[in-house]
This record gives structure tokens, sequence and C-alpha cells, in this order.
């Protein structure tokens, strides 16, 4: 068995009974137990009853009707609700929470046949871009120990790049699933807001958050998008739209290039991009330069307004029903604030006090109002292009993956890690996230926009890039790869 | 009350809309449910759970907007108001701040002189009930019970228009009236399906600013509104003119004590960093779906008022009376409908049967009588067979059985007697054995006559015709 398999060859593996779906996951739960220690992918791992839900895909594996991904491990991010399994949202407010019912994302992945091997780390509540922020440690980058696989949805990815699950389910709020995808070498897809549902998955800004897949390929991220979109009356924010669908035909698309958004980066990272532009062309598509107004101010926009609905959306831990109850309390005000103060972490707390800042009166102009200005002016701008353009190429990260540490001190510096993926979030465009290349080592991405929920032309595009390169391909040395 | 002072009163009523579910789950709706029976995850704020808005709760709110012809807008917003408390379970309460459903309106209240005054409607927002702390069933804890959360409620605030305490009272009664008319609500006061809020200032005579407001919480019938809001305006008077001034806070009725006191003071005023929903988009009514809810409403109170004036020429203050319950006018509807003389089948409805069912606290909902008893019962009064001492009778009778009036009066024997021969030699006899009265009366105190139009009937068993019987005498007596 291979740690990189896509689910191509996993399926056939399964379904030719090369392996049976006990040896995988075995395979995959031993992985997982040699190499977290050293990655800290995972918060949960659930050895006893993935191996139960194995036994029982086997069974299902030789009747008819079998499920699409009938047996594949999976593993979600830890602020997806599973019942019975302790959804923490990396947060020591919900370090022991276990929620009564499972995610959409959860019951549908499962009901598409995947087996959820555990629940994977991320910063508290999903607000960060380095992984540092989790109650439960910072993870690492495969790549390299000592660097940040991103953020938040830092643990999937990390997992993934590691071959500790053939994919994961992520979120991405202002690039929580791109940003450490192109860290960690791996792909993620950011879909259009409203195409997965959200009901069941812990929100942090409810007008942002969507989950998304991250996987080794774009053809195995389509496959994971596909178990969890959806419409779902669950969610008043979900769409009725149809389900993603691959162009029947190669397309020669216009892809878009907003030259200024590359303006920043260091030339290794620059020729990366330059060879990807090259490949599209070869491809049959053809670029095109535009401009992307207003993204300069997007990432103000979006850390006010994601704030503000943090702020609020946040209140609910308190204390009173379920969470962390502090013990040292005279009275009720006392026990909000020492259940609160000892529940969440720095970030967390910096941004509940920024966003409450923001909702406040005498403020709310200034700042809310203004940024949802912003973000519609972002909005816009995203549309004009469109008008001319099929897709648009952009960077993920203006880095590869930083030092653990080296940005913890300067919340500024950090939020700029998101600098080119905040925009897509705040239009509520699909963004993907793929390798390019690498830069002294470590793996840098780029990322493909398109309109809204016109996923099935980005993925198409993707797919098309991945076939003829192998960036995907590429794998970090983790001292393991003689094991099976 | 001193005239030197006028008050300014405006209310805002709380109305609990009468869905099944709740506004953002599906879970039920009901009163006296053990505790957190009634609270899903949506309820209970558990992480994750999102509020999906029920069509109901906006299809009600579209009633009362049409009902009182109030603007309502094509897209409206729900916002979240964030506060802490334990019985908020979200730490924010899901309502209509910047965009209401419902606008500018107006509303007709008939006040009991008879006069109709009419009171600006500001808005009606949609909005969800908080739950309920329980202090007193836990030694040193507090209970929280979310039974009630999500419960939704339509917040109606009208203009400062109210100059007295008996009209803040009449507006709530007619407010109280129109939604359980329009079945919006059950109007069960003592659940706590409506409550009052009023906000009381009070000004020199003569003045055009509003003096400062205190805002009495809660208020629960028509009376104590009225004696709330006397209470307050007789002591913001009290304070004034004893060189004080009014302070800006909320305040409690004390209905045993028939005071009001301080609940916190809003000098400082809190802020509930409203802001959208972003879990609900806004809400955009078609004309379509107004369409529909209009198509669903029944006549309206002032429609039949005019109707009633109209098509039964009933005095006005009858057919205010007669409109003020869904259930009264309906029936009136009903035996019309059947024939039933107008007049007098208001009269019957307005007089005796109100006074049966407020002995037997029944609604008019729960009326024993068929309305083909009472258009019955009342036509047997209009071609005489029934005397009104009589009708008492029979509907006394009727009250108690199904059976029809005729099948009553004729197994009774509760028949008027009119005929003449009959009534004549009864009077005879009363006249013959009461020489005294008889020579009183031909001494000219005529009003003895009345005394013998008792006997006679007394001796019919209350079957003679009052009318005839008199008649009869003055003949008999030649005066």
């Amino acid at each position: 068995m291979k740690p990189y398999a896509g689910l191509r060859e996993l399926t056939q593996g399964l379904r030719s009974k090369a392996f049976s779906t006990v040896e995988l996951t075995q395979f995959y739960l031993d992985r997982i137990h040699r190499l977290n220690e050293r990655l800290n992918c995972f918060i949960t791992v659930d050895d006893e009853a993935a191996l139960e839900r194995a036994k029982l895909a086997d069974q299902r594996l030789s009747q008819t009707d079998v499920p699409r991904l009938c047996g594949i491990p999976i593993a979600h991010k830890d602020l997806f609700c599973t019942k019975g399994l302790r959804t923490t949202c990396a947060s020591r407010t919900l370090a022991s929470f276990v929620a009564p019912y499972d995610a959409t994302v959860v019951r549908q992945t499962s009901a598409a046949g995947a087996n959820m091997l555990g629940k994977t780390n991320m910063d508290e509540f999903a607000m960060g871009s380095s992984n540092e922020t989790s109650y439960f440690g910072p993870v690492s980058n495969p790549w390299d120990a000592t660097r940040s696989p991103g953020g938040s949805s830092g643990g999937s990815a990390a997992a993934v790049a590691a071959g500790l699950v053939p994919f994961a389910t992520g979120t991405d709020t202002g690039g929580s699933i791109r940003q450490p995808a192109g860290l960690c070498g791996v792909t993620g897809l950011k879909p259009t807001y409203g195409r997965v549902s959200r009901f069941g998955m812990i929100a942090f800004a409810s007008s942002l958050d969507q989950g998304g897949p991250v996987a080794h390929s774009v053809e195995d991220a389509y496959e994971l998008l596909r178990a969890m979109e959806g419409y779902d009356p669950a969610d008043s924010t979900s769409a009725n739209v149809e389900p993603t669908a691959l162009p029947a035909t190669h397309e020669n698309l216009v892809i878009g290039y907003p030259e200024a958004l590359f303006d920043g980066l260091d030339a290794e990272f620059s020729s990366a991009i330059d060879a990807a532009r090259g490949r599209f062309e070869a491809l049959g598509h053809s670029i095109k330069t535009i401009e992307l107004p207003h993204v300069d101010a997007a990432i103000a926009a979006y850390y006010v307004l994601s704030g503000a609905e943090a702020s609020t959306n946040l209140a609910r831990y308190d204390g009173v029903r379920y969470g962390h109850r502090s013990g040292d309390q005279n009275d009720l005000a006392d026990m909000y604030r020492s259940s609160r103060s000892e529940g969440f972490g720095l970030e967390v707390k910096r941004r509940i006090l920024t966003g409450t800042y923001s909702l406040s009166v005498g403020y709310f102009d200034a700042y809310y109002l203004k940024a949802q200005k912003v973000r519609r002016l972002v909005r816009d701008g995203f549309l004009a292009a469109f008008a001319d353009v099929d897709l648009i190429l952009a960077p993920v990260a203006p880095t590869p993956a930083f030092e653990l540490g080296s940005l913890k001190a300067d919340p500024v510096q950090m939020y700029r890690q998101d600098i080119y993926t905040i925009p897509v979030s705040l239009a509520g465009l699909p963004g993907l996230s793929m390798p390019c290349g690498f830069v002294d080592g470590l793996p840098i991405g780029m990322q493909l926009i398109g309109k809204h929920f016109e996923e099935g032309k980005v993925l198409a595009a993707g797919m098309a890039y991945q076939q003829e390169t192998n960036w995907h391909e590429q794998h970090p040395a983790l001292g393991d790869e003689s094991v099976a | 009350m001193n005239s030197q002072w006028e008050p300014v009163i405006g209310i805002e009523v709380h109305v609990q809309l009468a869905t099944q579910s709740k506004i953002f789950s599906n879970a039920p709706v009901e009163f006296g449910s053990e505790p957190n029976v009634n609270a899903n995850l949506v309820d209970v704020a558990m992480p994750g759970a999102l509020p999906v808005l029920n069509e109901d709760a906006v299809r009600m709110a579209l009633k009362f907007g049409l009902a009182i012809e109030a603007e309502i807008a094509e897209r409206c917003v729900f916002d979240r108001k964030n506060y802490f408390y334990p019985d908020l379970p979200k730490g924010y309460q899901i309502s209509q701040f910047a965009s209401p459903i419902v606008g500018r309106g107006e509303l007709d209240v008939h006040l009991d002189d008879g006069s109709v005054q009419s009171i600006g409607i500001t808005r009606a927002h949609l909005e969800e009930d908080a739950g309920k702390s329980i202090h007193d069933r836990f030694a040193q804890h507090t209970g929280i019970d979310l039974n009630r959360a999500g419960t939704p409620l339509l917040e109606i605030v009208t203009e400062p228009d109210m100059r007295s305490a008996a009209q803040a009272a009449a507006c709530f009664r007619q407010l109280h009236g129109l939604v359980r008319w329009l079945q919006i609500c059950d109007g069960n006061l003592a659940e706590g399906s409506m409550r009052c809020d009023a906000n009381v200032s009070v000004r020199r005579s003569g003045e055009s600013a509003f003096g400062e407001r205190t805002e009495i919480k809660n208020i629960n019938s028509f009376r104590f509104v009225e004696r709330a809001v006397n209470y307050e305006i007789d002591r913001q008077i009290d304070v004034l003119e004893s060189g004080g001034v009014v302070v800006r806070e909320t305040r409690q009725y004390d209905a045993d004590r028939d005071r009001t006191y301080s609940m916190r003071s809003k000098e400082l005023s809190d802020d509930y960093r409203y802001f959208p929903d972003p879990d609900l988009l806004p809400l955009q009514l078609t004309a379509d779906m107004l369409e529909a809810v209009k198509e669903s409403m029944p006549e309206l109170p002032r429609e039949k008022l005019a109707r009633y004036a109209q098509e039964h020429e009933l005095p006005p203050a009858t057919a205010v009376r007669l409109t003020r319950d869904f259930d009264l006018a309906s029936i009136f509807d009903k035996t019309t409908d059947l024939g039933g003389d107008a007049q007098l089948v208001a009269n019957w409805l307005l007089g005796d049967i109100a006074a049966s069912l407020r002995r037997e606290d029944k609604t008019y909902a729960e009326l024993p009588l068929t309305a083909q008893q009472l258009a019955d019962l009342v036509k047997r009064i209009h071609d005489g067979t029934l005397s009104s001492t009589l009708a008492k009778e029979v509907f006394e009778f009727a009250w108690s059985t199904e059976d029809s009036i005729d099948a009553i009066i004729n197994e009774r024997g509760l028949q008027q007697v009119s005929d003449q021969d009959e009534l004549t030699a009864l009077v005879q006899g009363i006249v013959d054995s009461h020489p005294a009265q008889v020579a009183q009366i031909h001494a000219g105190q005529t009003k003895v006559v009345g005394f013998l139009v008792g006997q006679v009937m007394k001796q019919s068993q209350g079957k003679a015709d009052p009318k005839q019987v008199n008649a009869l005498l003055r003949q008999m007596l030649n005066i």
C-alpha cells in the first residue's frame, strides 16, 4: 500500500480486493500513530470506530450499490460536528465537547462511504494562518517540521501532504483551505459560498465560512467535493444549484492575469508562476492581463467583517450549556468572564475584541458599514473582470512555509498571509489552490479563481494542468518511505 | 389627575404568534411542557446549528400589517441583538432593527365612550423569544428552561399618541382583539401570549416637547395597563412638582401593591451592537406572497363594522362591540344569515349570552348554543311565541341541550298565552281578587297597575304576554 495513492488507485485496490478496507484503514492509522507525534495533524484519532466501520465497508464492497467512496479513509477538520466523537475547534472551551449530531458534510461524506479516521488540528476556531493558535499545539509542516503548515486547515493539509489520509475536509473563511494547501504542496478548493452546507460546521464568520476538500490532486478534490456539496434546507445560506459538473469537452479559456498582484513576489516565486502561465497557454488557454481594483483594501475589510461576525458567533460559549465553565466564579458576570477568559486563546480574544469594537455604537458606520462597502467593491471588481475572462490566476500566499513562531508576534504580518485569498472570499468566489513549484525546497501554490458556481471550469483547468505537471506528485521525505 | 399636566403614552406589545413550530427551528411551540423538552439543537444554540426562518411567522406578521394597512417592506432583514444572559442561548437575539417587516400603519381604537381614536403604529417586527430562568427550583442554582426560546414574537410599537391610561389600555385591548381576530395569536394573557410595555412621560399642558419617559415592562392585562400607567403618571407629576427630574429607566408594575418600581437605569443606553444576521438571507416579500396572505385573511373588523351599520342598521356602539371578538362576530353573522333579527341577536349575544359565558368563564368560541338555536329563539320572540321572560327560560334549557328551540317550547309548554279569552279570564280573576288595589287605582294611583300585571304574570307562570295583559287591565279598569 502506498501512502500517497490517489482515490482512483485506492478504489480500484478495494474493489479488486487487492487489499481490504480494514487493511487500508489500519495502514493509515499506523502511519498516523507513527507520524502524528511529530506533525500533530490530528487532535482526535478514532481507531476503534474507524476499524469497525471498515469491517462494514468490506461487507458493502461485496454487495451491489457500493457507495462511491466506500471504505476510503477521510479526516474531518475538527470544526465539523461529529456525533459521539468530540469536536474541539482546537479550543480549550470545546476541548471536551461532544456534539449530539453530525454536520451535513460529515453525514454526506459518510453516506458516500468515506470512513472517518479522526479530526484534524486547526487554528482555534479557524482564526489564524499558521496553525499556531490551536489549544492542542501547532501542526508541523511535513516538508520541514520547523515550519508552519499554514492555517487554519493546517492539520488537514499537513495530514494529506504526509500521506496520513488520502483526503480531508477543510474550511476556508479568508484562505484557510487554500493557503495551507499551498504551503503543504497539496490541492485544496474553496467552493463558491453556499455550495457546501454550513450546518454543523462551527461558525467563525458566517458570511465567509465555506467547507471544501483538501486532496492530493484536483481529481480527488473534485470527488470529495461531490460528496460534500448540495443544497441543505438546514442552512439558509445554502445555494440550490446544480451539482458541480466538469465540462464535457476541453474548452479554450481566457485566463485573467492580475499583474499587480504578482508584483511583490520573489523572483523564484514569479518564475514558477510564469511557467504555469506558459503551461496554461500550451493547453490552449489564452492569458489576458487584468486589473482587480480595491483588493488592497480587502484585508482590512475582511478583518473587520470576520471579526464582527466572530464576536457574536462566539457569544454562545458562555459556560452555561456546554463547553468550558470556570470553577472560579462568584456570580454570573464572573462566570462569563472567567469561563471565556480561560476558554479562549489570545488570537480568538483579539478578534472578539476588535469585532465587538467595530459593531459598537459610534464605530459601526466607520468600520462595519465601510467594510461592507469595500466588500461590495471587491466583489464588483471581480465581476467586472469576469466579463472578459473565464478564470483568474493568482498567487495563493506571499511566501512559502514560514518558520513556526516567526510571525506569531506580528498579527499584521500574519494577516498578510491571506492577501491573495481574502479578496476571493469577500467576493464569495470559488478558488482552487494547487502546487506549481518549489522555492528553497518548499512547495508553493497558485490559485485559479472562477465565477460563482463555476467550479467545473476551475477544476477542469486544474486537472488538465496536473496531467501535464507533477508538482502535485512530489512528497516530503518523512524518513518513512520504506514502509509498506 | 392634575390638569396642568398632559401625559404622553406609547405602547409596545409583544404578540406570541400562533405557529406550530418556532421561528427559527422546527421544535414545537407548546405551553406548560416539562423544561427543555421543546428545545432542539438550534434552540440550545449548539455549535454549528443554524436558524431557518419559519414562513408561517412571516405570513402572520403580514396579516397584521395588511390589517392595519401598513407599509410593508419588499425586503427586510433579520439582525442580531447582542447581549449576554443565561436564558439567551446564542448570546444574541435574532430580531429586526433597521428594516422591520411591517412599517407605518394606523389602528382605529374604540374607546369606552364610543369615540374612535386613530393610533399610529410605528412598526411591527419579527423576533424570537428568550428562554426562562428559574430561580426557585434548585438551591444555590438557577435553572434554565429553553422551551420558550425561539418562540416567534411580533413586536408592535405604537407612536406616542395616547394621552391617558384609559386610551393606552384601550389600544392594548384593540390590538388583542385584532390579533385574535386574525388568528395569529391565541391572546392568552395569563400564559404570556401578549405582553405590553408602556412608555410614559408627562409634560406641562400646552408644551410641545416630550418630557423624559420611563418604560413599564411586561404588563399582562388591560386593567393593569390602565392602573400601572395611571400610577406612573401620578408618580412623575409628583416628582416634577416637587422639583425633581424624571429619570429615564425601566420600571416594573407590581399589581399586588398597585405601584411601579425601578428595575434598572437607562441613562447609559444599552449597546446591542445590532447588525444583519449573516446566517439568514434578507427576506424578499413578493407580490404573490402578499396576495396569497390577503386571500387567506378573514373579513376585517372595520369591514364588518361598516357592513353591520349598512346591512343591519345597527347603532355604531353595538357594531363596535360585536366586532371586538372574532368568534362573537362569526356567531352574529351565522345567526343573522339564518334569518335572526339583527338587533335582537345582538342584544342576546351582548346581554344574556355574554353574562352566561362570563359566569362559566367561557369564550364565544366555546358557546354551547348553536347559531340555529339562537336564530330560532330570536324568531320565536319576534313572532310573539315567547315573552322575554319565557325566552330566558327557553334560553336556559337551550344552553344545556342540543334540542331545537321549538322542541324545548313544546315539550315544556313554554309558549306565551296570547289567546284573548284565556287572558281575559286570567285578568278578570286577578282584578276580582285584589279589590284594595283596584280601589287605589281608581283613586288615581295608576302605578299600581304594574303590580296587577305582575300578579297576572305570576299566575300564568310567565306565559302571558305582558303587553296584552297591561292593555286588558287598563281596558277593564277604564283608565
